[in-house]
């Protein structure tokens, strides 16, 4: 399959069941939300050592926040329940909660009840209040600020991580260029994220190591200075790799973002030094869920 | 299927128990069994067809037309469905209702809300002392729920009240929140003396500056978050609290009872 000169190679990503959850934080206005969105969902890129995979989703009009201020919804992903609740409480507990003027909400209401600010209430000191509105838990935490509002709980459902996909160009320069146009365009999907820094990872890596302590190394197959030393991917005349992770709530989800997202690239085109759009999976065996590239893009 | 109404034949002189006509109890039962149901009426029983003309069938909706201030106990215990009743209602209105909801055109006596658990009363008229409040003896009155007065409400309203929303559209008398453990208490119009007296816990939510007892202390004026979240609660109440113009965020904070806890709060619209 070529679409507009770059070829979708004939393989799939392959992704893995994920626990995830969805927050919203709000603020006096969006640019202190945005900050203590941003804080939250730091350090956040790979389970691999982060503990969880988060991002920002999008950011909220204040017509759909629950305290009718501006707001940004964020999504975290992890492998494990308990890892994801451990994982919200204290990002919740460090960056929100200590965040000036900033209020935190359930953004989703079904799956199992995990804790929100449940037990950041105890910040409070006996002093905090809690309020059960239109069948909610909330929690008012006097702070310096004021109070800080938060629900108790918020929803943890079944989600899919590690949907992805490789952008091959003739320079790097090309190859990040045409993955910021992959990733505005994805941005504006809903119930996905892409937890890398900007959405991109420049550094794909494959399982396994020669150092035996290490369970991921450098995707060799794709590193274009590695072409004429290993067994490499890549044509010769390919200068650059990159790759978009992308974690959804659904299949569904991550199938939408990737076609949108493959879809701005080819329109770049070769013209622009894209070369062929490919996707990292381990044989299929390891993950249940797989994004067939062409499938897709059909 | 059209709702079960009971319409009054004749007012007793004697108070009746109408705990037995609720929408869970009547649930599949004929209308000759409903007919036959026997109600305490002060120390002898009258059977229901003597004291109601009935018509439909529909035992999740029940109306009672030309009721008075006799009729106790109605919905008592109530666990789902819904009842109307067109004119007054007597004590105990939706004692320890669990769900559903309950309608009163008229006024209610003494003891409405008592020990509520959930779901959702509305009162047209005006009620009388210890709405939403524990029966004699008991240390929690009511648990959940919503209730609303159109009308002005008596003393004690809320005594000893756990958890949910009491909404007050008119007056209320003196001792409104008094022992209260938790919950909210909102009021429109004016409040008599010793307002939250010993109270925990809890919020009374009032449009009008209270006389405040000396062991209320101000804890200056605020902009609270859970304001709006409270009062977009309200929007589709049939009922002032859910017209755009009742709602605000900045309020005067009062923290107490401090010869109690002192861990409730009076919030005064400013």
């Amino acid at each position: 399959m070529i679409i507009n000169g770059v070829t979708i190679d004939e393989t799939f990503a392959e992704a893995f069941g994920m626990k995830a959850t969805r927050a919203i934080i709000t603020a006096q206005n969006e640019k202190w939300a945005m900050i203590s969105a941003q804080a939250m969902t730091g350090f956040a890129t790979s389970v691999i050592a982060c503990g969880c995979e988060a991002g920002i989703e999008k950011v909220l009009d204040p017509s759909e926040t629950p305290d009718g201020r501006p707001g940004v919804s964020i999504l975290i992903f992890a492998m494990g329940g308990k890892g994801l609740a451990k994982q919200l409480e204290t990002r919740a507990g460090q960056c929100v909660l200590t965040s000036p003027t900033s209020a935190l909400f359930a953004g989703i209401d079904e799956g199992v009840q995990i804790p929100l600010g449940k037990n950041l209430r105890y910040f409070g000191d006996g002093f905090q209040i809690a309020k059960k509105i239109a069948g909610k838990r909330y929690w008012r935490v006097p702070v310096m600020d004021g109070e800080f509002l938060t629900e108790a709980t918020t929803g943890r459902v079944e989600a899919v991580g590690g949907g992805n996909f490789l952008v091959l160009a003739q320079s790097q320069p090309q190859a990040l260029a045409a993955c910021e146009a992959a990733i505005e365009e994805m941005r504006k999907i809903p119930n996905v994220i892409m937890p890398f820094p900007g959405g991109v990872v420049r550094s794909g890596s494959k399982v396994g190591s020669k150092y035996p302590a290490l369970g991921a190394s450098t995707n060799d197959a794709f590193c274009p200075t590695l072409k004429g030393v290993t067994k490499s991917e890549l044509p010769a005349d390919c200068e650059s790799v990159m790759e978009i992770v992308i974690d959804g709530l659904t299949k569904e989800d991550i199938d939408k973002a990737m076609r949108v997202g493959i879809q701005a690239i080819c329109d770049l085109g070769a013209v622009n030094g894209i070369q062929r759009i490919s996707a990292g999976n381990y044989g299929g065996k390891l993950g249940p869920f797989h994004f067939h590239l062409r499938e897709i893009m059909a | 299927m059209s709702a079960l109404t009971f319409t009054m034949k004749k007012r007793l002189d004697q108070r009746v128990d109408m705990s037995p006509l609720v929408c869970n109890l009547l649930e599949g039962l004929t209308p000759k069994e409903i007919a036959g149901i026997e109600l305490q009426n002060g120390k002898r029983k009258i059977r229901v067809d003597e004291l109601f003309r009935i018509k439909g069938d529909d035992t999740q909706n029940i109306v009672i037309e030309g009721s008075f201030a006799k009729l106790d106990f109605i919905g008592k215990q109530l666990a789902g469905g819904n009842i109307t009743v067109h004119g007054d209602v007597g004590a105990y209105l939706g004692l320890e209702m669990k769900s559903g909801s309950i309608k009163v055109e008229g006024n209610a006596g003494i003891y409405a809300a008592c020990e509520m658990k959930n779901g959702y009363l509305e009162i047209k008229g005006n009620t009388g002392d210890l709405l939403a409040a524990a029966l004699p003896g008991n240390k929690q009155g009511m648990k959940g729920g919503t209730v609303l007065v159109k009308g002005n409400v008596g003393e004690r309203a809320g005594d000893h009240m756990r958890r949910g929303t009491l909404l007050i559209e008119g007056n209320a008398g003196d001792y409104c929140g008094s022992r209260m453990v938790a919950g909210t208490i909102a009021v429109m119009g004016t409040t008599g003396r010793y307002l939250g007296y010993a109270m925990r816990r809890g919020t009374l939510l009032l449009w009008n500056q209270p006389q405040l007892s000396a062991t209320f202390n101000d804890c200056g004026s605020h902009t609270l978050a859970f304001l709006p979240i409270l009062f977009a609660s309200f929007k589709n109440l049939n009922s002032k609290f859910a017209k755009e113009s009742a709602r605000f965020n900045r309020v005067q904070r009062y923290g107490g009872d401090m010869a109690e806890t002192g861990r409730g709060e009076v919030l005064v619209k400013i």
